[in-house]
């Protein structure tokens, strides 16, 4: 495997409200290699898009980044001012939104849109700005882009405003992507083309993406590796394919088998307990212990997190230990 | 997750965090009182002509007058004592204020919402209605009405209530209507209950933060309404003075070194508006979502 | 099979009324576009008593509005919706309590300045189901009944979880002891640890309860776990309907096919990346729809008939109906993808 585009190590943002401290992010690591897709998978509240957040140095106060490494290529962007991350942001590494309708100004056309982002980076002329936006436009699967340069954002539905979202995010080819549910709001016909779509151009241009989902389907069908949180942590990492096949910590295993699909029809599903801590009052050790049906008495502790080769997880007690042991 | 967080108590919790709206608010709450317990506090009865003595007239503070006692902020043209005029003058106020603001609330509430509520024809009646009166301006409304209804306490509250009802019914219709769309009042309807009991018991509940806000609000500006007619003297009759005809009485002299009569009803008219405004203002900030934290 | 709850050639149409220039133009004799939207074009379906039907479909296929319409919060354009015999609404309002909807949001369907006790009893006492004096018994029965602890009937729904305020809301439509229940995404704003639970809730109240079920989802999975049959809609029109198991495993419909084959399914036992089959397009504005069938302009099989004339709903079997030219066609076609 080619050296890693973006290295993060043991991430935390706090949040210092008048409640309370909220560890939103508590402990995540994770390497990306170039053109890799990486699900980074979790519940509202679990910590996933302030992670997102936080690689774009977008956290906002009360919040602040009070621990750990973000390298990419190579740097440092923990201890970067605000001037020389915004000059990355966007060329190195950009963000893609849930909602598109929020993140693009109604008042411009996408082509004043795409012009703009091209200047934050780039001095280009208007034409090569035009033949730009229009070559990434075609490449997000816009049909007759160039005459749509000249729309404006009401006049796209949701699906085209997220691809024309993705395009503007793709426009200087970043190194790294972070896809915050971008899928999420529209259709599965839609959302199924966007997907395909992604796949195909991480695999291209060579952009890392890292996909913020709660969906465990859709980045089943898209990532290669995982990383699931669960109250700020990544309880568990490793491959797709593996990892849900397999899984060690109880909480991804419960996520797992508590689908509709595992279940004969009409048949009662699987669930977890209880509802998902608030973070201001976790419980202390390992925050799922409360939920969890093989928590002991060591479980009060916090466990650290345990490499298996290309696995990681959180957890004393995980399941699937028998299998690795004839394996 | 404690039992004890209504909404009230983490409504107070977030006010007492503002120092300045906290001051104001034991400002608004010391003149209310003041104005309550006038009788008690006044060294004098501003009001028994009995007690006014012209030989007192035009004194300046620290006057010891006829009635044995120090005019601390002097006197005014009738011989009134200026601090138990004020007294006096405030409860007039703010009795005026509240009075125009309750019962605009309850006109302008109840007008807002069933225009929201029923639509149609009724909605488009009421609403340009109110628009066109929104085109004038209050106090050329109040004019024209004193003007019509004569003088007199009932005649002032209701010039007032006419000039201002339609803020009331503005906002209450602009909430009700927002409201009206959510999935809890669609889960009333769909019970389905009455159309009294949606109204009374969700729809009128989930609009009052922003009539609270209009209506401190437009307490302050009955208020200093009230003192504009009074200044011009389309007010109360001048044996009752309120704060705005202490202000009218004083004005002749303020040109020869008699600024007392004026200033001290002005400073507290002033007091009394600015406190209640920075009230109303957090007050506003802490139901606006936008200002949220 | 019998018709406990029937629907009866219901549509619905939306659209903003003639502005009064509009009105006075038409009057004079220009021509005036109306631009109403067929939210609900002329769907007749019955539902058999306990019997829980699934409603599938892209967002502004109408599923929602028909979800209302049976509901009797919005009235039908025309049609009718009558359970065991009585009608839903009547002069456009609702006439009855027999049925009852949980809405897909608990965030915004609860009353946020209502105590949660107070949301589930006031429609039992509006309408006689309890009295003063036995409230208090009537409400913490519910609240058992949903999983919630009787002693949080004082707090507001600000105090709770997104599950918990979705119990609320079902206690709140169950004490009307309703017969019919319409859920409108029950799972959708839920976390995912907590969809199970509700699921598994609900599987169990309608069945202890004996309630037929109206289930609105995009999500197929959920729809396929709890229903019995499956209705499929595009643009307003029910496309195809049947027992759930035979509608997604062999689709008569073209769009029933692509749309599961678009679903995202949980890869569990491939290390390469799955094919998505991906529908062709968008689905078209609902302001002018195309001609004759409203799939015809991404469908794979289509042809001139499909252009020229709507297809009516047919049977496919005993207990399958289709609305589409080339059905035969499309069930060929499903079996030769499964040799």
């Amino acid at each position: 495997m080619s050296a890693p585009v973006l290295s993060v190590r043991d991430l935390r943002t706090h949040f210092f409200t008048r409640a309370g401290v909220v560890k939103a992010v508590d402990g995540v690591s994770f390497d990306l290699a170039p053109g890799e897709i990486m699900g980074l998978v979790g519940e509202s509240g679990s910590g996933k898009t302030v992670t997102g957040f936080s690689l774009l140095g977008l956290v906002d106060e009360p919040g602040r980044i009070v621990e750990g490494s973000i390298k990419l290529n190579g740097t440092e962007l923990t201890t970067l001012s605000d001037v020389e991350l915004r000059a990355r942001r966007g060329r190195d590494i950009s963000m893609i939104f849930q909602d598109p309708i929020a993140t693009l100004n109604p008042m411009l056309t996408i082509g004043q849109q795409m012009k703009l982002a091209i200047d934050a980076h780039e001095r280009l002329g208007k034409r090569a700005a035009d033949a730009r936006a229009t070559e990434l436009l075609t490449q997000v699967g816009i049909p007759s882009a160039a005459a749509r340069l000249r729309a404006y954002p009401h006049e796209f539905s949701g699906g085209m405003r997220q691809r024309v979202a993705i395009a503007i995010a793709l426009l200087h080819r970043p190194a790294v992507i972070v896809a915050d549910e971008p899928t999420t709001a529209l259709d599965v016909s839609i959302q199924a083309q966007i997907l395909y779509q992604m796949r195909d151009l991480a695999a291209e241009t060579g952009t890392a993406l890292i996909w913020i989902s709660h969906d465990l389907a859709v980045v089943s069908s898209l990532a290669s590796k995982l990383a699931v949180m669960y109250a700020g942590r990544i309880v568990e990492q490793g491959p797709t394919a593996t990892l849900l096949r397999d899984p060690r910590h109880p909480y991804t295993a419960g996520l797992l088998a508590s689908l509709p699909a595992m279940a004969p029809p009409g048949a009662p599903l699987a669930q977890i307990p209880g509802t998902t801590p608030s973070l201001l009052s976790l419980p202390p050790g390992c925050p799922f212990a409360p939920r969890c049906d093989r928590a002991t008495a060591e479980c009060a502790a916090e466990p650290e997190i345990t490499f298996r080769g290309d696995r990681g997880w959180r957890c004393f007690h995980p399941v699937g230990q028998a299998e690795e042991v004839t394996a | 997750m404690s039992g004890q967080s209504t909404p009230l108590r983490l409504f107070w919790a977030e006010f007492r965090e503002n120092k300045v709206a906290v001051f104001a608010l034991v400002v608004v709450v010391l003149m209310i009182l003041l104005a309550l317990f006038a009788s008690v506090v006044s060294p004098q009865n501003p009001y028994d002509l009995a007690n006014l003595s012209l030989m007192d007239s035009r004194r300046p503070p620290g006057f010891v007058g006829s009635g044995g006692y120090t005019h601390i902020l002097g006197t005014d043209p009738q011989g009134r004592d200026l601090l138990s005029a004020i007294f006096y003058g405030l409860r007039i106020s703010i009795q005026i204020g509240l009075a125009a603001g309750f019962v605009s609330l309850t006109i302008g509430t109840t007008l807002g919402i069933l225009a929201a509520y029923v639509g149609g024809r009724i909605e488009a009646l009421i609403m340009r209605l109110v628009d066109l009166q929104l085109s004038f301006p209050a106090i050329l409304l109040a004019l024209v009405i004193v003007a019509l209804l004569g003088q007199g306490k009932a005649q002032l509250i209701g010039a007032l209530v006419a000039a201002q009802y339609a803020y009331f019914a503005r906002t209450a219709y602009g909430a009700a209507k927002a409201e009206r769309g959510k999935d809890y009042i669609e889960a009333a309807v769909a019970t389905p209950l009455s159309a009294r009991l949606v109204v009374l018991r969700h729809l009128l509940p989930n609009c009052t933060p922003p009539l609270i806000v209009v209506a401190t609000v437009q307490i302050a500006n009955s208020i200093s309404l009230e003192a504009t007619l009074s200044f011009l003297g389309l007010g109360l009759p001048v044996t009752e003075p309120s704060l705005g005809m202490l202000i009218s009485n004083g004005f002749p002299y303020m040109m020869s070194g008699r600024y007392w009569i004026s200033v001290y009803p002005g400073v507290a008219l002033i007091i009394l508006i600015v406190a209640i405004n920075i009230v109303g203002d957090q007050v506003r900030d802490q139901f606006n979502p936008r200002l949220r934290r | 099979m019998s018709a406990f709850l029937s629907i009866d050639n219901v549509s619905r149409l939306f659209g903003p009324n003639l502005t009064t220039g509009e009105k006075i133009a038409a009057k004079l004799g220009a021509k005036v576009e109306t631009r109403s939207v067929r939210a609900v074009s002329d769907v007749s379906l019955t539902v058999a008593r306990g019997e829980t039907l699934g409603l599938v479909g892209e967002s502004g296929c109408g599923k929602s509005t028909l979800g209302r319409l049976i509901a009797g919060i919005l009235p039908p354009t025309a049609g009718t919706v009558m359970i065991d015999g009585a009608p839903v609404m009547e002069n456009g309002a609702k006439v009855t309590t027999r049925v009852q909807t949980v809405f897909q949001d608990p965030f915004a369907s609860l009353d946020p300045r209502m105590k949660v006790g107070d949301t589930v009893s006031e429609g039992p006492i509006a309408h006689g189901l309890t009295n003063k004096v036995k409230t208090k018994a009537y409400v913490a029965e519910w609240f058992e009944r949903v999983g919630l602890d009787p002693v949080w009937v004082d707090r507001y729904p600000h105090q709770f979880s997104g599950g918990q305020r979705q119990r609320i809301a079902i206690a709140r439509a169950l004490a009307m002891q309703p017969d019919v229940l319409i859920c409108d995404e029950p799972v959708a704003s839920l976390d995912v640890s907590i969809q199970a639970q509700i699921i598994n809730l609900f599987l169990e109240l309608t069945r202890d309860l004996g309630l037929t079920t109206i289930f609105i989802s995009h999500d197929l999975s959920v729809v396929q776990h709890v229903s019995d049959r499956v209705a499929v809609m595009y643009l307003g029109r029910i496309v195809e309907l049947g027992p759930v198991a035979e509608v997604f495993g062999k689709p008569a419909h073209p769009y029933t096919d692509a749309l599961f084959g678009s679903v995202p399914k949980l890869v569990l036992d491939a290390d390469e990346l799955v094919h998505f089959d991906t529908i062709e397009g968008e689905v078209p504005s609902p302001l002018s729809p195309p001609s004759g069938c409203y799939y015809h302009p991404r469908c794979p099989l289509a042809t001139q008939a499909c252009s020229d004339q709507q297809p009516l709903m047919q049977p496919v079997t005993e207990r399958r109906e289709v609305a589409c030219h080339h059905f035969e066609e499309q069930i060929a076609k499903g079996l030769d993808k499964a040799v």
